[in-house]
């Protein structure tokens, strides 16, 4: 019988444009995250749900696997590279390691002052967060799922219109008890999500007569 | 009975060691450097340090200082953090560095941001072209897997370890290291994404760097995480600071683009609202 056979429903959650979400994985559960409309970038950081002080590390991440990009058989890696997450299924083909989260901020810069009082990832991952005593020190480069940031031969790098569409999907397998911070994008000055934020769906999975 | 079997033998014996000079090791003070540049004053130096391969140093340095570091014999690998010095959970943000700038790479001009969206230091001089800002430092298990070993104490120290230990003499621990950045080995993006290591510029290429706010710099000299060479090889860095000035309005790192002039702006406002602009 196959896993996906076996596998169990644990969580069905709909994350409303602009919202955060937070859950934790038990070892071996896997987490789908689906683009319900569409170029929506879910901005991501994930910890040992054991030891939080070990989180995502995006140049450990990349460093490992010689590659800035996220698909399937990337794994998240600690910043003392231990694997946290590794992607099994990706209907999208490419993720960003390198934007990081939007703020008020750095909007400030990227946009302009007028853009203080916009609403931001960071807000999200820094209020999410507490829920689990974390704090602005835990904050670090993050993952952006669906989000498009190719780089030049020159070293321009950017946001670009997304290569995602309605319904993809990528799916992640916690590699040991894994802490899950999203910000679904609520940008709305840049291609990342279309200018127009929309919901994605978390769906969380155990296998069901195995372990 | 030998001559250090004894209090006043043992002291002796350490004093008489007072006065060696070896290779890598600082200058203190700052002005007995036996090579200033040729344009700065001695007594205007605030750190001259020869790093080992495989060591680790840091500073509080003031703003307005410049900072130079020298690969000396081509195979320095410079890993740099930066912290806001009154309140150093304002930290280097290398996502923002990259991604507010519009580039990957690093060279003139750059400023190196915060996560506040204000400048912690800028790139003010490059002859070497070969860094990194996307692959952050090495690891214990990394290092071990690759060379045998990844401790401090080891014959091929991780970057990670002589962070955690730079950074607690500042009172800082482990959840305050973000990414950081290298310099001196370099690293570049193929068009789907992969990394091609581009290795040193060669010896007694240089970096400098402009500091814009009290700044906690934490420094590790050890083999980039992707240097594809079967043994760890990292040779001495030169480290050497020197009162100048801030950033203007006028400096041409100031006006390179409308985001760094906003970054300075916002740099500006936070500096005069704490009185020290």
């Amino acid at each position: 019988m196959s896993t996906a056979y076996q596998s169990q429903l644990e969580l069905t959650y709909d994350v409303a444009a602009r919202a955060p979400f937070s859950t934790v994985l038990r070892r071996g559960h896997e987490l789908a995250i689906i683009d319900l409309g569409g170029n929506q970038a879910v901005d991501f950081l994930c910890y040992d749900a054991n030891d939080t002080a070990k989180r995502y590390s995006a140049a450990a991440t990349i460093a490992a696997q010689r590659n800035i990009f996220l698909t399937t058989g990337s794994v998240l890696r600690t910043q003392e590279g231990a694997p946290l997450l590794t992607v099994v299924a990706d209907t999208c083909g490419r993720h960003d390691t390198l934007g990081g989260a939007c703020s008020k901020e750095s909007n400030s810069l990227r946009y302009g002052q007028h853009t203080r009082f916009q609403h931001a990832c960071v807000e999200n991952f820094l209020s999410e967060g507490a829920k689990w005593g974390l704090g602005k020190r835990d904050l670090v480069s993050n993952v952006n799922w669906y989000m498009n940031v190719p780089v030049e031969e020159d070293g321009t790098l950017g946001i670009v219109d997304g290569i995602s569409a309605p319904g993809l999907e990528v799916r992640l397998r916690a590699e040991t008890d894994v802490l899950v911070l999203v910000s679904n994008c609520p940008q709305i000055n840049n291609p990342c999500n279309g200018f127009d934020p929309t919901p994605v769906r978390m769906v969380v999975t155990s296998s069901g007569g195995g372990e | 009975m030998s001559t250090t079997a004894t209090p006043h033998g043992a002291r002796d014996h350490a004093r008489a060691q007072a006065g060696t000079v070896v290779e890598t090791m600082p200058s203190i003070p700052a002005s007995t450097w036996p090579a200033p540049p040729p344009e700065v004053a001695p007594e205007a130096l605030t750190w001259a340090e020869t790093v080992a391969g495989g060591g680790y140093t840091h500073k509080v340095l003031a703003r307005g200082t410049r900072l130079r570091l020298t690969d000396v014999d081509g195979d320095a690998c410079a890993h740099l953090l930066l912290f806001n010095a009154d309140q150093p959970w304002e930290r280097l943000n290398v996502a923002d560095t990259v991604k507010v700038q519009w580039n990957a790479y690093l060279g003139p001009r750059v400023a190196l941001l915060s996560d506040q969206a204000r400048v912690l230091a800028t790139i003010v001089a490059d002859s070497s072209g070969r860094h990194d800002a996307l692959c952050g430092t090495s690891t214990v298990d990394g290092n071990t897997e690759r060379y045998g070993d990844g401790a401090p104490q080891g014959p091929s120290p991780a970057g990670l370890p002589l962070f955690t230990l730079a950074a607690a003499k500042n009172g800082l621990g482990p959840r305050d290291l973000p990414p950081s950045l290298s310099f001196f080995q370099g690293v570049r993006v193929q068009p789907e994404g992969g990394l091609d290591f581009t290795g040193s510029a060669g010896a007694g290429r240089a970096v400098e760097l402009r500091i814009e706010i009290p700044a906690i710099v934490l420094i590790a000299n050890v083999a980039h995480p992707v240097d594809p060479r079967p043994d760890y090889t990292v040779t001495n860095l030169e480290v050497l600071a020197w009162r100048d000035r801030p950033s203007t309005p006028d400096s041409p790192e100031w006006t390179h683009s409308p985001e760094a002039q906003r970054a300075f702006e916002n740099t500006t406002d936070y500096l005069t609202a704490r009185g020290i602009a």
